[in-house]
């Protein structure tokens, strides 16, 4: 056998979890993400972990918010609609401060939608996972083997800033087969020690208890403060972008996921036809990368957001550019996947040529 | 050297194994490839597509909407797939269940050949797919067909090698028909 071997984006996934130290594994079923639950439900028992399918989407994100007060490394998956549904478990997982790892597998909305893959959850994802002020570490892989790596670096950043962390992909993503390679994967310690976990210890030390409530106004307001000092700590150590073509881009496109692939297809044939285009590629939604897509947009006379959404994150793009050049955008929604093609089209018209 | 195909049939017809061959030929020879599905409705039933990139550089869009290869394993996929390929691209017609006489196009190659029927009269019942892998690699020199025996293992999986050798009888056939 080669050192690669092809596997399903969602197999990956999993099986780069439970390399990556997690012990636990709760969901309930939807499509497009069946296969990191079926996957679990074989690989768990031989490796002394847990697969448990949970009574339904609520009822898995609150295992995990048990599974990880207990410092246990812990994941739940599920698809747009099930994302909903978790959310209200996810802002108390925030306002306990405890780690774990989700994975959402975007499929069209809203309502039951479709089951095609769509991206038009990152307003969900970044901006609203829940309620109250937090934030949830979103990494967005592109390709079969991100969705294995990114997965092991959620679970050591979800550890050492005790907070939750997003896998956001798609079906396209979680559906496709790509070679990939475990050899780089495997379990690292929290930088921390989870000194506050609450893990039974026969009355050894003092009890730690796991509440996300404050019912003192100066002391939920001091919390949620020391809460975004961390947040400020990530956003300057963890944004993480791929540019490609970018250093002379005078038309550039940011896309994330799936998407990204097709725009770096239509970005190659531009080339190819003597347009400077290049894409950024933000990898992590959340924290956003506001100053390198002001970098790679140095020498851009407009800027085009490509999602498979009516336009979600391109809000944000034009935040992180402060409107000095104008952003375009080219969407399509409901599991239509863009054709590289089209997205040529968009360049060279937003080009004038 | 960038190479699209697109697989097509009936669920069933093994036309999602018949591209995981041809990815793992490809990934034998280092190169990079990618396997996309249909899913959803299209595989409970009704025809079943998947698309393979090969190619020597990364792969950007993994969509095989305008295929260099089609394969087609029956009418409804050659009808809907066969005026996608590009002009100069090569087609793999199972002509035991898609009619010669069906629309045809002068600007491609098409190779038919009767998968389904060559099957069955050698005891390799639902084997087509790997026999039409054959022809493919008989008439083309994308991947190398030295690599057979390794290609196939890694898509049977170890826990199932006894699939090897019908695999290897049904390659033969393929190339030498």
């Amino acid at each position: 056998m080669t050192e690669k071997s092809l596997m399903k984006g969602n197999e990956a996934l999993a099986e780069a979890a439970i390399r990556a130290g997690c012990k636990c594994f709760f969901a309930y079923p939807i499509t497009p993400q069946n296969e990191i639950a079926a996957y679990m439900a074989k690989r768990m028992p031989k490796v002394g972990g847990v697969f448990l399918q949970a009574e339904s989407e609520i009822g898995a994100i609150n295992m995990v918010y048990g599974c990880a007060g207990t410092g246990t490394r812990c994941m739940t998956s599920s698809s747009s609609p099930g994302m909903s549904l978790k959310t209200e478990g996810i802002s108390y997982i925030a306002g306990a401060d405890l780690p774990c790892v989700i994975v959402s597998i975007q499929r069209g909305g809203p309502g039951l939608g479709g089951i095609q893959p769509a991206q038009s959850d990152y307003y969900q994802s970044t901006k609203a996972p829940g309620h109250g002020d937090f934030k949830m570490l979103v990494f967005a892989p592109d390709s079969v083997q991100e969705m294995a790596d990114l997965v092991a670096k959620a679970f050591e950043l979800s550890d050492n800033y005790r907070m939750p962390a997003l896998i956001i992909a798609d079906g396209l993503l979680g559906q496709m087969m790509e070679p990939v390679s475990f050899a780089d994967i495997k379990e690292t310690n929290a930088t921390v020690e989870k000194n506050w976990k609450a893990d039974g210890h026969g009355s050894k030390r003092k009890k730690n208890i796991i509440n996300s409530l404050y019912l003192e106004a100066e002391k939920l307001d001091a919390k949620v403060r020391e809460r975004f000092e961390r947040y400020k700590e990530i956003e300057n150590k963890h944004t993480q972008v791929e540019c490609y073509e970018t250093d002379d881009a005078e038309i550039l496109l940011v896309a994330y996921g799936s998407t990204a692939r097709i725009a770096k297809s239509a970005v190659r044939r531009a080339r190819e036809q003597g347009i400077k285009a290049g894409i950024l590629r933000p990898i992590t939604l959340w924290p956003f990368p506001k100053n390198e897509i002001c970098e790679a947009a140095k020498n851009a006379e407009k800027v085009l957001v490509v999602e498979m959404s009516m336009g979600q994150m391109v809000d944000d793009v034009k935040l992180a550019l402060n409107c000095r050049i104008p952003v375009e955008f080219y969407g399509r929604t409901g599991g239509v996947v863009p054709d590289p093609a089209d997205v040529l089209s968009e360049i060279k018209k937003i080009k004038g040529v | 050297m960038t190479h699209e195909i697109l697989l097509a049939g009936f669920g069933g017809q093994g036309v999602l194994f018949a591209g995981m061959l041809l990815c793992n030929f490809a990934l034998t020879e280092q190169k990079n490839v990618s396997w996309l599905p249909s899913y959803g409705p299209a595989m409970r039933g009704g025809t079943c597509n998947c698309s393979v990139c090969i190619d020597d550089n990364p792969i950007g869009s993994p969509m095989v909407l305008k295929p260099d290869v089609l394969f087609v394993m029956n009418q409804p996929s050659y009808d809907k797939f066969i005026s996608s390929v590009k002009p100069g691209g090569v087609a793999f017609v199972n002509s035991t269940l898609v009619e010669k006489s069906s629309k045809c196009r002068d600007d491609i190659t098409i190779h038919y050949i009767e998968g389904s029927k060559l099957a069955a009269e050698n005891n390799l019942a639902g084997m087509a797919n790997t026999i039409m892998v054959g022809k493919f690699l008989k008439e083309t020199n994308i991947v190398n067909p030295e690599n057979s025996r390794n290609a196939i293992l890694m898509s049977v999986g170890e826990a199932k090698t006894h699939l090897i050798e019908p695999n290897m009888k049904a390659i033969d056939i393929g190339r030498n028909n």
